[in-house]
């Protein structure tokens, strides 16, 4: 693998509720080399939303433990204190598209207004130059510099779209989070987004991590790829090798479920549903519903390294471990 | 093939809208001279993006909406403008699915008061035929063991769930039709599955026919026969499923096919063909063929001016485009 750009080992985020600790994000780890994306691809409720909020450092009130380090161009974001993250990493290397962000534009302020918030706050650019630069990065966007004059309400979802990467793209960021990105959207606006993103991940070189619960729509940008189960990494893993032959039983099951519209294949489908994240099992945390169970799975498995780096979390490539 | 089960015809329905309480008024064409069959035990599909009329079209075709045009034709007999007395009857013959389970049951009942409230509302008194009814319902569509879910409330299901109770109740009557308004679109891939073979299973066994509404193309490829491209309130083009995804002809079909992803590492050093702009809205569509201003073929003076109409250009394969007539 080339230079590792990000490098994320044994993250921890967990949520204090009234019913106990919800182990949302439970010792990650993955890494990703400079401008590659990679897929981070699981059901609702696996914890994807979170793992995106525990590398942005945007932790809701009541996380209870949040630990592991975050390397990033070799420097440890956890040794950072908040006010350093925020002038030097968040918004700026950093940038971050939430889920549902079509909703967080607010509808009576001018696109051209929110978007140089941040750089008059964080950048401390002049009003000018900020728009100018506002200006510029729409129209990398395939957006009228014209709209920089708009309300939000005035545009179709699709361009909404656009304007909320363009504001993720106004610093020049190393690494982008898009947290299901285009999962309101048609799918014909859907593609035209995923052109979009393709363009910029070759153009500018930027790295991402895209999240989505669409096993298909991750191969449109994923160069490598992370299954998440119950709040883990369960495989980790390069396209070409994903897509052709996942590893671990839970993501050949899924694979399984994903209707093809040009071959004809057997589908399947999972009985059952995830444990729950609040006393999630001891052992494996698939073993209820894997069908290749076995004595050891009562125990939890430990990352077994394929190749390269990639791993899966599953007693069945034990032998394979060096 | 005999007389079908279904015979919709030229089926329009309008929705006035007035902009303030004196404002013009103006309608949505929601649905706008739709026409289609559906034989017994067959599973069809209705494909398009938001806004293009599925819902309405489905919930015109059941009479939950009264009809603006057109015909409705239902074992033989014209249903269109029923009333209530013999829509009662109509309504045991067909059910509904709809996309949140969760917002379609009421949450302070139980499984078991849930299924019965359909048989009583149609007269079924007797308490031991009326459970009878729910346990053979509950085990066709396999919430099983029943002892387990017979008196759970739905917020004690998954979504999965929920969803296999709300079939149960459309089923509850034996109805011959039902609607799958986007079955499955609020549930997660793995479930997504089991609920679809599930609908399958019961059309093939128990004689029902379904009319699948769905956005994505990739699951009718294996839950239906037939798929119907619905685009701006119209059907645009028709064919069998098999037919339909390797000799697509209306340029939307083609530009919905081509952008929809299969799992392939090689999708991403691909830039896919999009047509520009958005769908038009329904108040005011564009004259003439109703995609012309993102069509790649547009043929000016032509698709501009006329509305083409539906065509057979093959067995069974129907296409509203002036390139093919
Ligand atoms: N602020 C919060 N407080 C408590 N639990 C939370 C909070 N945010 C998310 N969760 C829970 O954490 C788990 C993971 O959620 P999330 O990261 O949103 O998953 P995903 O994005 O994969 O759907 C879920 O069980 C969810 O209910
Ligand atoms: N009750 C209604 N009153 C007015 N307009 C409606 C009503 N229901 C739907 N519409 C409009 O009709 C069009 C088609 O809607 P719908 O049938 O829900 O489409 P779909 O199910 O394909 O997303 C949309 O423009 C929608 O806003
Ligand atoms: S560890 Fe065991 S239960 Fe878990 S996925 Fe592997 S084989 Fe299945
Ligand atoms: S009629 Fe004309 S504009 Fe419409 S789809 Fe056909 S070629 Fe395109
Ligand atoms: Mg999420
Ligand atoms: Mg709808």
């Amino acid at each position: 693998m080339g230079e590792r750009h990000l490098s994320i080992k044994s993250l921890v985020m967990y949520y204090r509720t009234l019913r106990g600790e919800v182990k949302a994000v439970d010792d990650v780890s993955f890494s990703l080399p400079k401008g590659e994306t990679i897929a981070v691809i699981g059901e609702s409720g696996c914890g994807k939303s979170s793992l995106a909020k525990s590398i942005i450092r945007l932790l809701p009130r009541n996380v209870s433990v949040y630990k592991g380090t975050i390397l990033f161009n070799g420097l440890n974001l956890m040794d950072l204190d908040e006010e350093t993250f925020t002038k030097e990493i968040r918004w700026t290397k950093i940038t971050y598209v939430p889920q549902a962000a079509l909703n967080s534009l607010n509808p009576i302020i001018k696109i051209g207004d929110q978007m140089i918030e941040p750089l008059l706050l964080h950048q401390k650019m002049s009003k000018s130059e900020a728009l100018e630069r506002a200006a510029k990065t729409l129209k990398a966007v395939g957006v009228n510099e014209a709209f920089l004059h708009h309300y939000p309400f005035e545009l179709s979802g699709g361009m909404k779209q656009r304007v909320i990467i363009a504001m993720s793209l106004l610093t020049n960021p190393e690494l982008m989070i898009l947290d299901e990105p285009t999962s309101s959207l048609d799918v014909l606006t859907q593609a035209n987004i995923m052109n979009l993103l393709k363009s910029i991940k070759k153009e500018m070189k930027i790295s991402m991590v895209f999240i989505t619960h669409d096993v298909s729509l991750s191969s449109e940008l994923a160069d490598k790829v992370a299954v998440m189960y119950a709040g883990q990494i369960i495989e980790f893993s390069d396209a070409e090798a994903f897509y052709n032959n996942p590893k671990h039983p839970y993501s050949q099951k899924l694979m399984e479920s994903v209707p093809t519209l040009r071959t004809d294949k057997k589908l399947g489908f999972i009985p059952g549903s995830p444990p729950s994240l609040l006393d999630p099992p001891r052992g494996c945390r698939f073993a209820d519903r894997c069908p290749f169970a076995f004595e050891k799975c009562v125990k939890d498995p430990p990352i077994m390294h394929l190749n390269e780096g990639f791993y899966a979390k599953c007693w069945l490539y034990e032998k394979e471990s060096p | 093939m005999s007389s079908p089960l279904l015979y919709v015809e030229n089926l329009k329905e309008y929705f006035e809208i007035r902009r303030g309480p004196f404002g013009k008024r103006s309608y949505v064409k929601a649905v706008d001279g739709v026409s289609l069959t559906l034989a017994g035990r067959e599973a069809i599909s209705i494909v398009g993006e938001s806004g293009c009329g599925k819902t309405t079209l489905g919930k015109t075709i059941l009479r939950l909406y009264e009809p603006t045009d057109g015909k409705i034709i239902f074992r033989g007999r014209d249903v269109t403008h029923l009333g209530w007395r013999e829509l009662k009857w109509y309504r045991r013959e067909t059910g509904l699915v709809q996309q949140d389970p969760f917002g379609a049951l009421p949450p302070f009942m139980t499984v078991k008061r849930i299924l019965e409230e359909p048989l009583a509302i149609h007269g079924i008194k007797d308490r031991k035929e009326r459970e009878k009814r729910v346990y053979k319902a509950l085990e066709r569509v396999k919430l099983t063991p029943i002892e387990d879910f017979i008196n759970k409330y739905p917020h004690m299901l998954s979504g999965g769930q929920q969803q296999r109770l709300v079939i149960a109740r459309s089923i509850i009557l034996e109805p011959k039709m039902i609607v799958a308004d986007e079955p499955v679109s609020m549930l997660d891939a793995s479930v997504r599955i089991e609920i679809l073979k599930l609908l399958q299973d019961l059309q093939r066994r128990y004689d029902l026919s379904v009319i699948y509404i769905t956005h994505d193309l990739s699951t009718t490829r294996y839950f239906s026969e037939r798929i119907y491209i619905m685009y701006a309130a119209h059907i645009v083009e028709s064919a069998e499923t098999k037919e339909m995804l390797v000799n697509p002809l209306h340029p939307y079909t083609r530009a919905l096919l081509n952008v929809i992803p299969d799992p392939d590492p090689s999708n991403r050093f691909m830039i896919k063909e999009v047509p520009i702009g958005e769908p038009p809205n329904l108040i005011n569509p564009p004259a003439g063929c109703r995609f012309n201003p993102r069509c790649p073929n547009f043929m000016k003076g032509i698709c501009d001016t006329k509305e083409p109409s539906l065509i057979e250009v093959g067995k069974g394969h129907y296409v509203k485009c002036w390139l093919y007539d």
